[in-house]
């Protein structure tokens, strides 16, 4: 997929391709490539600079960076759309240090990187998933100390892990843990999926694609290889159970599948439609109407 | 009981040899030598720096001696010396056959997640993954500790220093330990408290036959729990042997003042 580019940008002579330094994106492919190795270990990496802030998704884009080229299609979405902010300025900081070609459709991308969502459309071989992380370590909140976490890594102590679902059960009478919901990788590692909806993490299981994750301001990348066994963790009698939606997409009228809430009035009126805005346009294109119509704003009891 | 036991019985659980800690040219502690053996309770005294936690970090694997050896019967009978065993090993020990009671139960226990949590740690570290037997556990193991049961989903933060230090025992004695070592348990805890503590674990020792190292500067303490006692000075062990009679009638001269130094109310 990446190949030595000399040539550089569209805009000429301001960027290298895909604006980070060749000796930059070999050091990051090496971290990438011991990600791989090792699937779910968090591997450290001299996190550079990006021109966009911490928390803007500066991990993500410096593996997307790193593995880029010039024949790549670059998906970009941020909640599982293509058209929020987040998106926008950074397919847009691609398109200027590129000049890769872009599109919304899942199935077209080589690249699709992503906050928080994986895509509803099933992934293939022939694609990779860049997470962009903020806090990559799943076991930060109970027990603050880096270097005890990572002796708890290299030592499979993951007792901690179970601390914080079992804090969750005592207080809300279930898992409430809704999104970072911690994974077991491969029977060895806990990894923090990091902010996608825990509706997501069977998806992670087997996946044919290939993920990489990275988190710029922490300074760390894992990843995880095509087919790979990627288990939720849970009690015996507190099964992991994604979330459920009572009502499908009020504009494509999809079911099993994420929905955000949308607040269209003041007077408390509410829908909810696909987080993944490619999967509902498809399924609009094709003929599925949900129950709000094609435009809820002109919709009855919405005017 | 099995022929095994009765047998590992009779052979100590934890032998000492001349277990030496020094801080660049100062004496932490120096030739201490001991056995310890099953269900006995050993008490460690002396005045404030004759090195009676730095004896204990090193016994408990949290400071590495500089010399000597400490080696441990585990439950399979084999005699291992602990700084020969691999870190993974010790950390497994750490959080099963033995247990560490700190002075200061925010040491000890995770203050952040509930009294409950707290207590199922350890049994989650080892495996367990049903919830409902985790808090039945738990449950049980705060009522043998005197904590209400409709405490279980407090935080440690929530409650008095007592409760604190009760709730740290439970925590460690919820996987049975057979080794649990105490620094100074009882330290800031008024009178009646302590003698609360005090009841509770010598009934809890008893109970589950636990071999106990407890390093504190209260003769009473000692003598209320201890089988065995070892003075320290200088870091040095200085006088050594069964508690009544070692408080009774000492024999070396800092005992006897450290006897003698005890208010009469």
């Amino acid at each position: 997929m990446t190949e030595r580019v000399e040539t550089q940008g569209i805009s000429g002579e301001h960027y290298n391709f895909a604006y980070l330094d060749e000796q930059t994106k070999r050091m990051i492919r090496r971290a990438i490539l011991k990600g791989i190795a090792v699937p779910g270990y968090q591997v450290p990496f001299a996190a550079r600079e990006m021109p966009m802030p911490y928390g803007w998704g500066t991990g993500g884009v410096q593996v997307t960076a790193a593995v880029i080229g010039k024949n790549d299609c670059l998906k970009m979405i941020d909640q599982g759309s293509d058209d929020t902010t987040n998106a926008v300025a950074l397919r847009n900081f691609f398109v200027e240090t590129t000049g890769v070609d872009t599109t919304t459709k899942t199935k077209d991308a080589s690249i699709i990187q992503t906050r928080h969502r994986i895509p509803e459309e099933n992934l293939t071989k022939d694609q990779v998933l860049v997470y962009q992380v903020p806090i990559p370590e799943p076991l930060r909140f109970l027990e603050p100390r880096e270097t005890e976490t990572r002796k708890m890594h290299a030592l499979e102590e993951y007792g901690l892990m179970h601390v914080k679902l079992y804090e969750d059960i005592a207080k809300f009478g279930h898992i409430a843990t809704a999104y970072a919901y911690p994974v077991m990788v491969q029977d060895r590692y806990v990894m923090d999926p990091s902010p996608t909806p825990k509706f997501d993490n069977p998806k992670m299981d087997q996946m044919e694609a290939l993920q990489l994750f990275g988190a710029g301001r922490e300074k760390r990348i894992y990843a995880i290889p095509p087919h790979t066994k990627v288990v939720s963790l849970d009690f015996e009698d507190h099964p992991f159970e994604v979330t459920k939606f009572e009502q499908p997409c009020a504009i494509c009228g999809a079911e099993e599948i994420y929905l955000d809430e949308v607040i269209l009035d003041d007077a408390g009126n509410r829908m909810f439609v696909c987080s993944d805005s490619d999967f509902c346009e498809e399924r609009r294109d094709v003929g599925h109407v949900g129950h709000l119509g094609t435009n809820p704003l002109e919709a009855e009891g919405n005017d | 009981m099995s022929l095994d036991i009765q047998n590992s019985e009779d052979l100590p659980l934890l032998q000492v040899s001349n277990t030496t800690k020094l801080y660049g040219g100062r004496i932490g502690c120096k030739d201490v030598s001991f056995d310890l053996y099953p269900g006995e309770v050993l008490a460690i005294v002396g005045e404030s720096g004759s090195g009676k936690t730095t004896l204990l970090n090193c016994l408990a694997t949290r400071l590495t001696p500089t010399s000597g050896s400490v080696n441990y019967r585990n439950r399979m009978g084999q005699m291992r010396n602990l700084y020969e065993m691999s870190e993974a090993e010790r950390r497994m020990l750490m959080r099963t056959d033995w247990g560490f009671v700190h002075q200061h139960p925010a040491d000890g226990l995770r203050m952040t997640v509930s009294a409950g949590a707290n207590v199922g740690e350890r049994l989650m570290a080892v495996g367990a993954r049903h919830y409902g037997n985790i808090r039945d556990t738990a449950t049980d193991w705060l009522g043998r500790v005197e904590i209400a049961e409709d405490r279980i989903d407090d935080d440690p933060r929530a409650f008095s220093g007592g409760m604190r230090q009760r709730l740290q025992i439970a925590r460690n004695l919820v996987t049975a330990p057979r080794l649990v070592f105490m620094d100074e348990p009882t330290g800031g805890l008024d009178v009646s408290v302590q003698a609360r503590l005090l009841d509770l674990l010598r009934g809890l020792v008893a109970d589950l036959g636990l071999s106990v190292i407890i390093v504190t500067h209260d003769l009473a303490v000692a003598r209320l729990l201890s089988h065995r006692i070892l003075v320290m000075r200088h870091g040095h062990v200085i006088e050594s042997g069964l508690t009544d009679q070692v408080l009774d009638d000492p024999q070396e001269s800092y005992t006897q003042l450290l006897v003698s130094s005890i208010l009469q109310p």
